[in-house]
């Protein structure tokens, strides 16, 4: 059971009056963080929303010592900062508990311009959390497409709806053998809580990816964010899940989608709540591309099962 | 008192050398022709304990100065180094150093850019990062990068400034040259340990490098105008207590060479400085009253130096290996220029391009340069 949103620690890390949009994700789930890291912590920020909202120098909204470092440089900026902690350390200019080391990035940080960083950390195994809150699309600069855009989800710059499926970037990083990799989402904030905490308490590099909806790009009322999470799981559009050392298990109630208990709720629901599938909805081919949507969604739940049943 | 050791040891081991005695605590690095043999060598030292530091093999140079610059924010004392492309490909980065105020001290061996490929020595790699706001040594020996380098670190954790020291590559980096090596108690004396003023550190929860208005802004950026010409006497400084300590001297932010009383002036860096010396004598032998005038520090350049240490009405032959797109000639030429510039106006200044791309450089085709300039009335 994962720890109940009653029982979470008193600490904040977001500290009140911030730039953030009205039932902002990322904030949330940044709050959540923030009780599970406590302030022990030196927080690494690329070009993104949670820069645009943690207030402009040199007022600041987050209760850490706070980086804002190039845009593809999260994995490595990191890497130079843990090391430099460890070796501080190890030559007695610095006592007691080191801070935590975590990166707290966008999917374009993420998935795109800061792959290639972020990839040779986890090759490296450098030891820091790497947060990616994933809206989907490049939220902060007016809504572009990303690598995390799914399939038919209008953007600026795919005015048409996007054509091709987003990339499984937790699953990517699975695969680079590092000691812990989980999903979570804001409308469940203990297993968000309790995932960050496990991370905390593991050496090396742990990837831990929030989907964040966002009510600006993804065109739903700004205080459905917690129900468009929750409608995102449901529907197996997201899945919930962890791996300790390459081991995959599925959390509710993804688990109970993956191990057919309980069958996805279709997705139009889910896609019809937004309005960045608008134009694709009303269009003459609206049944075909739904289905597509559909298959992306299928395709991965059955990916998932049979890949986490590979355990070497 | 111990005395110092002296070797055989090639530029790039020098540079290494250089990193352990200055007690560095984080190198990432990544592998560029002909820079690699530095990181190998440092990568070795950190793996047979000779150097207590982290070696951070990281997948490219954006990320090498990426780690360097967020190692160095957190406290530590940081080096990496690079050459051409490497170089360039840090650019943003260099930017984030210099405006992030952090003391990073970087080797850069100099070698042209793509396209098309060279793997052999110009300076158009570390004159195009001119206006990262770094400063930059250049360095006409193996010795001379060895000291440079720990004179670096005395320097720019000082001002709070990063530093590149320049040498050529292969004439410099791969060249078997002499090198002393003083005792490390007199390099712990003259480079303390780096004491930041401030890091990132939980206890003081803090925005570093965060968004601001233009009120915010532009004093930053003024205050970083200022410091790189503030930084001159510093350089100085540093040389001189060097020499007291170590014997040791290459110049301070110029190096000269039978200059007093020339009537006709070499103007040049790096490797070509050197080789220089040699043409000076050909040209005194021939009855021309030649001297050299090297910078070693050209960024920030010092103008005031060289103003005050050449002689009157001397004709002034700049040298440049880099290309000034845009302008006839190459920039340390525009440089000059511009110093001299309603200063000196017994100066006549005459420059050419030459050393592209690895070109070679003797003596006697520099001397050839140099007269048939005398006779250029262009």
């Amino acid at each position: 059971m994962a720890t109940s949103i009653k029982n979470l620690p008193d600490n904040e890390q977001v500290l009140s009056g911030n730039g953030a949009c009205g039932g902002c994700p990322a904030t949330m789930a940044l709050r959540m963080v923030g009780k599970a890291l406590g302030p022990n912590a030196i927080m690494l920020l690329t070009p993104s929303c949670s820069v645009a909202s943690m207030g402009m120098t040199p007022k600041l909204g987050y209760n850490w010592p706070c980086i804002n470092v190039c845009f593809a440089t999260a994995g490595s900026s990191a890497s130079g900062i843990t090391h430099a902690l460890e070796i501080m350390q190890e030559k007695g200019r610095l006592k007691g508990e080191l801070p935590t080391v975590f990166c707290w990035v966008g999917d374009g940080g993420t998935y795109d311009i800061g792959f290639q960083a972020l990839s040779a950390a986890a090759e490296r195994n450098d030891n820091m959390i790497f947060f990616c809150y994933n809206n989907e699309a490049y939220s902060n600069t007016g809504v572009q497409r990303s690598g995390a855009t799914p399939r038919g989800s209008f953007t600026t710059t795919t005015p048409r709806g996007k054509r091709q499926p987003k990339k499984n970037m937790a699953l990517l990083m699975l695969e680079h053998h590092i000691p812990y990799v989980a999903t979570a989402t804001v409308a469940y904030p203990g297993d968000l809580y309790d995932k960050v905490v496990k991370a905390k308490s593991i050496e090396g590099l742990k990837y831990i990816e929030i989907l964040a909806p966002c009510y600006l790009g993804w065109q739903f009322d700004m205080p459905e964010t917690v129900q468009m999470s929750r409608m995102a799981v449901r529907c197996g559009a997201w899945l919930l899940w962890e791996a300790e050392n390459g081991k995959i298990t599925f959390n509710n109630p993804t688990s109970a989608i993956i191990s057919g208990k309980k069958a996805p709720e279709p997705v139009n629901d889910y896609l019809f709540k937004q309005g960045r599938f608008k134009r694709l909805l009303q269009g003459p081919d609206a049944d075909e591309r739904i289905a597509e949507i559909q298959g992306d969604i299928d395709r991965e739940i059955a990916f998932m099962r049979e890949r986490a049943k590979i355990v070497i | 008192m111990k005395a110092a050791q002296v070797i055989m040891e090639t530029g790039n081991q020098a540079a290494a050398l250089a990193v352990k005695y200055a007690r560095v605590d984080v190198v990432p690095g990544y592998p560029i022709t002909p820079q690699t043999s530095i990181m190998e060598a440092i990568a070795a030292m950190v793996e047979r304990g000779e150097l207590h530091a982290r070696f951070i093999p990281v997948e490219g140079e954006h990320s090498a100065m990426a780690a360097a610059v967020a190692a160095s924010a957190a406290g530590a004392r940081v080096f990496t180094a690079t050459s051409a492309n490497g170089l360039l490909y840090m650019h943003e980065v260099l930017h984030m150093a210099a405006g992030g105020r952090l003391p990073v001290v970087m080797v850069n061996v100099n070698r042209g850019i793509f396209a098309p490929w060279t793997l052999w020595a110009d300076h158009q790699d570390s004159f195009s990062q001119r206006d990262t706001g770094w400063m930059q040594f250049h360095c006409s020996s193996n010795q001379e990068v060895f000291n440079t380098i720990l004179q670096a670190y005395r320097v720019a954790e000082q001002i709070n400034i990063p530093i590149m020291v320049n040498y050529d590559g292969f004439a410099v980096s791969h060249c078997l040259m002499p090198l002393t090596l003083p005792p490390q108690e007199d390099i712990d004396r003259f480079l303390p340990p780096y004491e930041p003023e401030w890091r990132l550190d939980p206890a003081h929860p803090s925005s570093f490098s965060n968004v601001t208005n233009a009120p915010e802004y532009a004093p930053f950026r003024q205050m970083l105008s200022e410091d790189i010409l503030a930084a001159i006497p510093l350089v100085k400084q540093a040389a001189r207590e060097y020499q007291e300590i170590t014997g040791m001297w290459d110049g301070d932010t110029i190096d000269t060479y039978r200059l007093e009383d020339a009537e006709v002036v070499a103007f040049a860096i790096n490797s070509m400085a050197a080789e220089l010396r040699l043409t000076i004598d050909t040209l005194r032998d021939q009855g021309i009253k030649a001297g050299l005038l090297r910078p070693r520090l050209v960024v920030p350049f010092p103008a005031e130096d060289i103003i005050a240490a050449l002689p009157p009405n001397a004709q002034v032959m700049v040298l440049d290996r880099n290309y000034n797109f845009g302008h006839p000639g190459g920039i340390l030429a525009a440089e000059l220029k511009s110093a001299l510039f309603g200063r000196r106006n017994d100066i006549t200044v005459k420059n050419r391009v030459m050393g592209i791309g690895g070109l070679d450089l003797s003596h006697r085709f520099m001397a050839a340069e140099i007269l048939a300039m005398m006779e250029d009335n262009a």
